[in-house]
């Protein structure tokens, strides 16, 4: 055990094979019964099919990559210790803006770049509803610093409160939205109420909980949700009571014939792009705003020191609740937007995976960073398009990354932060991006 | 000024399980005043803190403030926040708490975050920056950078409070308690980790805030150039019971004091276990 | 009657199940504070491990039961041992003193790693294995029903019975348990007293994950199917278990664990069997909002 111990002193090449030869032996030793062996199904009954090959591939790995990881972090540590600490001015913020910006204008260009290209779009589409999921979420894990593991079933809640205020009333997604975010909210106040007096792994559990209980209700209280066959036809948002119809009803007018345009599939797919877009440049504008309010320093007060907001005389509670409803209300959105998108939903859209995956979105982009989700959802959503083997192996890979980041910069990949307030002005002269 | 009493405590009492960390305790703190808590390791002096200010529950004993503008409020009924927000006790941490990665000008806008919220309204007037609120801000900004001024802490009130020095944020932390507008202040070793030019410096400070601002002071401390130069009034306490009371002068010449502190013949007894 | 008397045989036997996967949660969380989200999916790697090894017993031609199960429940706990070590080392040890937050990432990171590394390797579809022990002992015949304890129950009761014995005795009488127990109480004065910390902290791991092998072993047996996701289930009842016995009591998560068993029992079987997950996490929140301390628990104070 020791051999993994960090020492101080440089090491020599004799300690570092002991190093990754003991790496090696863990690697074998949970290797076995994962890698090495496995259970086939042959006609019926299982067998044990071995991979030694594979599994010394592991091993082998394992061991190449310890000794080259260690010699790398031996040298950067030697010459970190070489040289001088030099204070660095902190660019990141102004680079942030400049790269924030800059994704803003790409993201406002491209559908008029690919405005032939559905595939495209479609996937920028869905980018843009993990990053505002990831916006959403940012409030109750970056901001308040509380574990949300159930986000999805706010998702959910939104998506659904939709799809049946269509189904029995006939709601327009435009009246639904607003009632759909209030009964996510509702949902977080309720659930969040009783727990979030308790210490912080109580609600991660709960919330995961929670998460499950939702799927399970929706997939078997049929006569509310149509279980598992889920909800269908939900009718795509207009633009001000402009339908994207090929074929308007009598005496109505369609965004093609209102603007003397032929009629394109593509109208409906760009307009949900930009629709998607507003929705989530809208969450942007209103965390950063509850950000500089006393609201949103109070979340970030609590991320840092739960006693001592008490001791400021700061009604903690309330502010984990604000901060917990504000976010499933931001989810609910989303999730309006979801169903509008999709036409159809069932429970099967609303898993743990899910919620793993926005969670991975806050984590990898840095904890309380805007920009930070926005790279960290392009990332996690282009990915698994890159191939097959990309997408077998995304929950592997968030989940290991959840792990290193954490490990290795606790605050996430992007963690530089804007003070909400400065007491000299003219630094911040710039506004809000 | 008077010397009316601002806070009594009344046979209070905490345990823990079978630990008696507070026995029948009871003291009163004069307004306007520095009142010096003082007792060796394991005292009980940070949880009689606790049962003040809220965090601890006592397991007896009452608590009474004569709140200058509110009249009497009974402290130990009180929970969490409410000590803070309503009876305007506020305390420092032994170890220190601040909000490390927020700006020291952060700190102490949090600290106003009661006065704030109400006038964001419900955040709505906030978010559309309407003119209430942003007097409201101004104002805050203007009580902390007051505060930032008198702890010289003006220069450095952009940086985040976790990247300065130990004795800064000993500072910090108590120009954070002072943006709530406490009628007494609670501070536990503010003195601890300081060099002796840093806890000179201290003890004008706490001087000039009784005296000039008339804020009652209540003051952990074993630093004892500290607690023999600034206090009007010292509490002794040990293993929960208060041994001695009086001014600097009586508790230097105190033999029970003096036993406390220094040990008796049979030591290793009387620091083995605790008196039940 | 006789329909209750069979529910409650069956939610003992489930309780029991729980109630090891239990101690693990609530062992880990006397000792560092933290919930241990993997540890349900190391309940998992346990039964995967132990579906192999029937498996590879049955290819040997090892009919001898007593020993095929010993045989199971050793190579099932060698491993599991392992990867709690490893998880303890890899996601938890690194970021200990961290922030509140960090290591609760950590774990749901390494939660959701190990269910698809399982999927990736083992497969993401059911596993079954030929039934290991059938027959039972017939309690109690009526007109329409008969009360049923099959072999399989009996084991897993004996087992947990003789292994809560030997673990309270390790706790309890032995040095490594009054480390444990030291560490739990305050971990730098203990350090200061010349004990290993992560070593303490690490078989606590290795102990967790071993009674959660047990528990693998014991379901597979039972169920005779195994996936990918049974830890996420099995991991949100057996840590509401841990809560409503008093997190940080052992005895307490036993008896959590039987409740929540018998709880799901009857639940199943008399009001509705979709929704009995979701009576145990009514559990959870009404013990949450009423009784945070569990029902063996001490009320934590808060240390300021
Ligand atoms: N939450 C708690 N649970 C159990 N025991 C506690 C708790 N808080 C304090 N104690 C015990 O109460 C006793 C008094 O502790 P306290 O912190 O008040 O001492 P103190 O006088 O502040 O000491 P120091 O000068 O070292 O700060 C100690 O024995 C301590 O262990
Ligand atoms: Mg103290």
């Amino acid at each position: 055990m020791s051999a993994v111990i960090i020492a101080r002193h440089a090491r020599t090449p004799a300690e570092r094979f002991k190093d990754a030869a003991w790496v090696a032996f863990i690697a074998l030793l949970l290797g076995i019964p994962m890698v090495g062996l496995t259970t086939v199904d042959e006609g019926g009954a299982l067998a044990v099919h071995t991979r030694f090959g594979m599994l010394g591939a592991f091993v082998g790995a394992s061991f190449v990559g310890r000794f080259i990881f260690r010699w790398i972090m031996d040298q950067v540590r030697s010459r970190r210790a070489a040289k001088p600490a030099v204070v660095k001015v902190d660019r990141t913020p102004q680079a942030i803006k400049v790269i924030g910006w800059a994704v803003l204008g790409a993201s406002i260009a491209l559908p008029i770049v690919f405005s032939e290209n559905r595939y495209v779009i479609d996937t920028a589409t869905t980018v843009l509803i993990y990053v505002m999921l990831g916006w959403g979420l940012n409030v109750v894990v970056g901001l308040a610093g509380l574990l949300d593991l159930g986000y999805v079933a706010f998702y959910a809640v939104g998506a659904y409160t939709y799809a049946l205020l269509f189904s029995h009333f006939g709601w327009t997604f435009w009246e639904a939205l607003p009632v759909a975010g209030a009964m996510a909210a509702t949902f977080g106040i309720l659930l969040g109420y009783p727990i979030l007096r308790l210490r912080g792994d109580y609600l991660a559990i709960v919330t995961l909980g929670f998460g499950e209980i939702i799927r399970v209700i929706l997939v078997n209280w049929t006569e509310l949700s149509n279980g598992p066959n889920g909800i269908g036809s939900i009718p795509r948002p207009t633009l001000f009571g402009l339908p994207f119809d090929r074929n308007p009803a009598e005496g109505t007018q369609s965004f093609a014939t209102f603007f003397g345009l032929d009629f394109s599939g593509m109208h409906r797919i760009i307009f949900l792009y930009y629709l998607i877009l507003v929705l989530a440049l809208l969450t942007n504008v209103f965390v950063s705003r509850l950000r500089k309010l006393p609201v949103g320093r109070a979340w970030e007060a609590l991320r840092e020191d739960e006693i001592a907001c008490k001791a400021m005389g700061m009604n903690v509670t309330n502010v984990k609740l604000s901060a917990f409803a504000i976010g499933a209300m931001l989810g609910g959105f989303a999730g309006v937007f979801f169903a509008a998108r999709q036409g159809f939903i069932s429970p099967e859209s609303f898993t743990f995976t899910e919620s793993a995956t926005i969670l991975a979105i806050v984590v990898l982009g840095g904890m309380g960073s805007q920009l930070g989700v926005v790279l960290a959802a392009l990332v996690l959503v282009l990915l698994p398009e890159l191939g097959r083997n990309f997408s077998e192996y995304r929950m592997l890979m968030f989940g290991a990354a959840m792990v290193l980041i954490m490990v290795w910069k606790p605050g996430g990949l992007l963690a530089s932060r804007e003070p909400t307030i400065r007491l000299n002005k003219a630094v911040t002269a710039g506004g809000e991006a | 000024m008077s010397s009316a009493t601002l806070l009594s405590v009344e046979n209070l009492t905490m345990r823990f399980g079978g630990l008696t960390a507070i026995d029948d305790l009871s003291v009163s703190v004069p307004a306007g005043k520095i009142t010096a808590i003082i007792g060796p390791n394991g005292a009980g002096k940070t949880t009689f803190f606790n049962c003040l200010t809220g965090f601890y529950k006592p397991t007896t004993g009452s608590v009474r403030l004569v709140h200058p503008k509110k009249g009497e409020m009974r402290l130990e009924t009180l929970t969490g926040h409410r000590v803070a927000r309503d009876a305007q006790v506020v305390r420092t941490f032994q170890n220190i708490r601040l909000f490390p990665k927020m700006t020291v000008l952060e700190n102490l806008i949090v600290a106003q975050h009661n006065f704030l919220q109400e006038a964001s309204r419900f955040s709505i007037a906030g978010i559309f920056r309407l003119p209430g609120y942003r007097k409201a801000e101004a104002e805050a900004l203007k009580t902390a950078a007051h505060w930032l001024d008198r702890l010289g802490l003006t220069g450095i009130a952009d940086v985040a409070a976790g990247d300065l020095p130990y004795g800064t944020q000993r500072r910090i932390e108590i120009a954070r308690a002072l943006c709530v507008d406490p009628v007494l202040l609670c501070l536990d070793e503010p003195a601890a980790g300081l060099n002796p030019r840093e806890s000179a410096e201290l003890n004008t400070l706490l001087l000039s805030l009784c005296r000039e601002e008339g804020i009652a002071i209540l003051l952990i401390e074993h630093d004892m150039s500290v607690v023999m130069n600034v206090s009007d009034h010292i509490c002794v306490l040990n293993y929960g019971r208060k041994i001695a009371e009086g001014t600097p002068e009586e508790i230097r010449n105190d033999p029970q004091v003096i036993k406390a502190y220094l040990g008796e013949d049979d030591e290793e007894t009387a620091s083995g276990g605790i008196a039940a | 009657m006789a329909y209750a008397l069979q529910q409650l045989i069956n939610g003992l036997t489930l309780g029991a199940v729980y109630g090891l996967i239990a101690i693990g949660y609530t062992m880990v969380y006397g000792i560092i504070g933290m919930i241990n989200f993997a540890h349900g999916d190391i309940f998992m790697v346990s039964a995967f491990i132990a579906v192999t090894a029937f498996t590879l017993l049955a290819a040997f031609d090892i009919t001898s039961l007593p020993l095929a199960i010993t045989a199971v429940l050793i190579t099932a706990i060698f491993f599991t041992s392992a990867y709690g070590w490893a998880v303890e080392r890899m996601a938890y040890r690194p970021l200990r003193g961290s922030t509140r937050l960090a290591p609760l990432i950590s774990a749901i990171g390494m939660s959701i790693f190990l269910q698809n590394m399982v999927q990736l390797t083992q497969g993401a579809r059911v596993k079954p294995i030929p039934p290991v022990l059938e027959g039972g002992i017939e309690l109690w015949r009526t007109a329409d029903f008969t009360v049923q304890v099959s072999w399989t129950q009996i084991m897993i009761v004996l087992v947990t019975i003789v292994l809560m014995v030997a673990f309270t005795w390790l706790i309890t009488q032995t040095a490594f348990g009054r480390q444990q127990r030291a560490c739990e109480q305050d971990s730098t004065m203990t350090a200061l007293l010349g004990i290993n910390v992560d070593r303490t902290i690490s078989a606590t791991f290795m102990l967790g994950a071993a009674l959660a092998a047990v528990a693998g072993v014991m379901v597979t047996v039972y169920y005779g199917v195994v996936d990918f996701f049974i830890g996420f289930v099995a991991g949100i009842k057996a840590f509401t278990a841990a809560v409503l016995g008093g997190i940080g009591s052992l005895p307490g998560a036993m008896l959590g664990g039987l409740i929540i068993g018998l709880i799901e029992a009857f639940w199943a079987a008399y009001l509705s069997p979709e929704y009995k997950d979701v009576a145990t996490f009514a559990i959870l929140i009404l013990v949450l909002m009423f009784r945070p301390s569990g029902l063996l628990g001490r009320p934590e104070v808060e240390k300021v």
